[in-house]
């Protein structure tokens, strides 16, 4: 066998694509001004340097400690009443946009006109309240509200209504609606027909992705502070300011125990209902 | 109609109805939100001025021609961002697998919860203060953020992937290297593609607002904007940002239904 054919035959091809992702990549490099000697300037590691420093020790006095536990409490306290205020405007959305939810897909006729159209003013609305990252939303509502938990609430409870509810649908969409047909046809009502013929299979879903949802609203509402909309990102900020190192520290371990504990009791949560 | 018999109560629903009630009670009392104040009269005339003055938006020539740079610096940072983090992200799995022994995977696996634990943002707030204002700093933050996270799934993949290809190889002769690259990236390397395409939409949506605390994108030019009370400037921003969203949403899910169909 000569050497040539114990070559690997697709090497050439990936070398080739690989030189024509560089070619791309390098535009974007520019772009992003990557510079990695940045990184060892002697100013820029001075500041980092000093600032990493005061990590050690962690802040641990009474007084700041309390602050924390308030700034924790207001974090988890956020994401709890931002995902009621979702689910309050999710699930009405849901039904509303659901085309096998409706009166003319369950009896079997046709679909007016109108209501198709409302349907998808209600899809483009759900596109709006969604694509708009939450963290905008609470940059804008902080204007309006002043500083504090209320704008990250309200910006949570937009941004995750429009996304449960687009799942919902999603998830009511792909149910069984054969249970919910043969309760219509003995003469049920629409309400009826959704609670014990589709409601039953579905729910499980329906909880456990909102269970995730609550996970993500944690994570959400540990940096809406950075904004100004309370929590314990408006610590973080402030102790990044005034570079202190110490405060940062703590708050980072707060961050990590506080962002862990969810990731548990969410996967707890959903193993249990799964 | 006696014969059909009633469910028994489920003790534990109740009680995690209950208790999710509580918590949601609990979370309104202890914010005490003025949300009465908020839909009364004079608030709702302040609110509609407000929302007023971000329409119409700023479509001057020069402010788009800023926008379309800030979106494609947007881009440029998520892409570049997640190039690094796959990249670290591969050495990261190799240990966090077990191939290296049992304390380089605890270590890996430490390592890569703590990335992926700390938010972009505060990783942004943290490489701001080592690379300067710029998208510089945002690109690390992603890059950092995505590691821990790609890290975690690239490892499930290599342990779930099976080992025989590999150990023919290396039984045959091969170095660790090349037995690598051709009995274990071929059963992986379409997950791990996957994976990091997915990561690399949320990259794009995260790049937009990293900007709020200084690592470059469109979110510099919102938070500049919105700090000026520029709204109608703002409000081209924020639509810049969501047909990003919308684009991002889009592509991949024609992409996906592609792949599907392919299958």
């Amino acid at each position: 066998m000569s050497v040539r054919s114990l070559r690997d035959p697709a090497a050439l091809g990936r070398l080739g694509w690989s030189i024509v992702a560089l070619v791309c990549l390098w535009p974007l490099l520019v772009i992003a001004q990557f510079r990695p000697g940045a990184l060892f300037e002697a100013g820029n590691l001075d500041a980092m340097g000093h600032f990493l420093a005061g990590f050690w020790p962690p802040e641990v006095s009474g007084f700041f400690l309390q602050l924390l536990w308030t700034a924790t409490l207001e974090t988890l306290a956020m994401a709890t009443a931002g995902i009621a205020l979702a689910l309050l405007l999710a699930v009405p959305l849901s039904l509303a946009v659901t085309r096998s939810l409706s009166a003319a897909s369950l009896a079997g006729g046709r679909h007016s006109l109108v209501v198709s159209a409302v349907r998808a003013m209600l899809r483009l609305l759900l596109v709006v309240l969604r694509g708009v990252p939450e963290l905008v939303w609470a940059l804008v509502f902080v204007r309006v509200f002043g500083l504090g938990p209320a704008a990250g609430v309200l910006a949570l409870g937009i941004t995750y209504g429009g996304m449960l509810a687009k799942v919902f649908s999603e998830i009511l969409e792909s149910g069984d609606l054969r249970p919910a047909r043969a309760l219509m046809e003995a003469g049920s009502g629409r309400t009826g027909a959704l609670l014990y013929g589709l409601l039953p299979g579905v729910s499980q879903e329906l909880v456990s992705y909102t269970v995730y949802r609550w996970e993500c609203a944690v994570r959400a509402s540990v940096v809406m502070g950075f904004v100004g909309a309370g929590g314990l990102g408006q610590l973080m900020d402030q102790s990044m300011k005034m570079l202190n190192g110490g405060e940062a520290a703590t708050i980072l371990a707060t961050f990590l125990v506080l962002v862990l504990g969810a990731d548990a009791l969410s996967a707890w949560l959903r193993r249990r209902l799964a | 109609m006696d014969s059909i018999p009633r469910p028994r109560p489920c003790l534990t629903c109740v009680l995690g109805a209950l208790a999710c009630f509580a918590a949601v009670w609990a979370s309104f009392a202890w914010l005490d939100l003025p949300f009465g104040e908020l839909f009364a009269a004079s608030a709702l005339t302040d609110m509609g001025r407000f929302v007023g003055a971000f329409f119409p938006p700023d479509l001057s020539p020069a402010f788009l021609a800023k926008v379309a740079s800030g979106t494609l610096e947007t881009l440029a940072i998520s892409a570049i961002g997640t190039v690094l983090a796959v990249v670290a992200a591969v050495f990261l799995a190799l240990p966090a697998a077990g191939r290296f022994g049992l304390p380089a995977r605890a270590g890996a696996r430490l390592v890569l919860n703590f990335l992926r634990s700390v938010p972009e943002l505060v990783w942004a707030t943290l490489m701001v203060l080592l690379a300067g204002l710029g998208p510089f700093a945002g690109v690390l933050a992603l890059a950092l953020h995505t590691a821990g996270v790609l890290g975690r799934l690239f490892a499930e993949a290599l342990e779930n992937s099976p080992a025989e290809p590999e150990a023919a190889l290396r039984e045959l002769g091969a170095g660790p290297v090349s037995a690598f690259c051709y009995g274990v990236m071929p059963l992986v390397g379409a997950q791990w593609l996957a994976y990091a395409l997915y990561r690399w939409e949320m990259n794009i949506r995260m790049a937009a607002i990293l900007g709020f605390v200084g690592a470059g994108g469109l979110g510099t030019i919102l938070y500049y904007e919105l700090s000026l009370f520029h709204e109608a400037r703002a409000s081209t921003v924020i639509i810049a940002m969501l047909g990003l969203s919308v684009l991002v949403d889009t592509v991949s899910a024609l992409f996906r239904r592609g792949r599907l169909a392919a299958q």
